[in-house]
């Protein structure tokens, strides 16, 4: 079964993060916050993609559901770090 | 007609296509019931939705369309607007409300 902690580590070794956490514990359904500087100047859409072009085909077999939240540094800055 | 081209001619000669899981009344799945939830809550008047599970070409060529590997999928005007937590983001940021009302006029 897929836990949270492999997930994040699938996510990281894909795509550079400053901060991430990812929740979910029935291996199928996952939500994460990423923060990543790969994300300057792209649209929420791109910022996506580029968690799903990370994740590979895993995103077709191994995860059913990913619910994501994508921030740039500075907007997770102004955001004062919270969700 | 190959499915990548059906899929063009359907969300570009309608205002607002959702590719979702189930129908708008008994959506299939958490994610598409979320997305029906906030067009609603819009007050979408020219939805137009597509069941993919009754349609395995649609489904899987939806996802290589939009380079986007998950359903829901929410188009308007032709343009991919995101997947549920985009919407969800949009619409808490008034900005999901202010394309559709666009479409709508």
């Amino acid at each position: 079964m897929l836990s949270a902690n492999e997930l994040k580590t699938y996510i990281t070794n894909g795509l550079a993060c400053e901060h991430i956490e990812v929740r979910g514990d029935d291996g199928q359904h996952f939500e994460a916050l990423i923060v990543s500087p790969t994300f300057v100047g792209k649209n929420m859409v791109q910022q996506h993609q580029l968690v799903y072009q990370a994740l590979g085909d895993r995103m077709r077999s191994e995860i059913h559901a990913l619910s994501m939240r994508t921030f740039t540094p500075e907007a997770w800055h102004a955001n004062g770090k919270r969700i | 007609m190959d499915v990548q081209a059906a899929i063009k001619n359907q969300v570009t000669s309608n205002p607002v296509v959702l590719y979702m899981k189930g129908s708008p009344k008994f959506p299939q799945c958490g994610f598409s019931g979320l997305a029906i939830q906030i067009l609603q809550a819009c007050g979408v008047q020219n939805l137009v939705a597509v069941d993919v599970l009754a349609d395995p070409a649609i489904r899987d060529g939806i996802k290589v369309y939009a380079n986007w590997p998950t359903i829901p999928q929410l188009y308007i005007n032709g343009e991919f607007i995101g997947g549920s937590d985009i919407m969800r983001t949009m619409y808490e940021q008034g900005e999901l409300q202010k394309l559709l009302a666009e479409v709508a006029a």
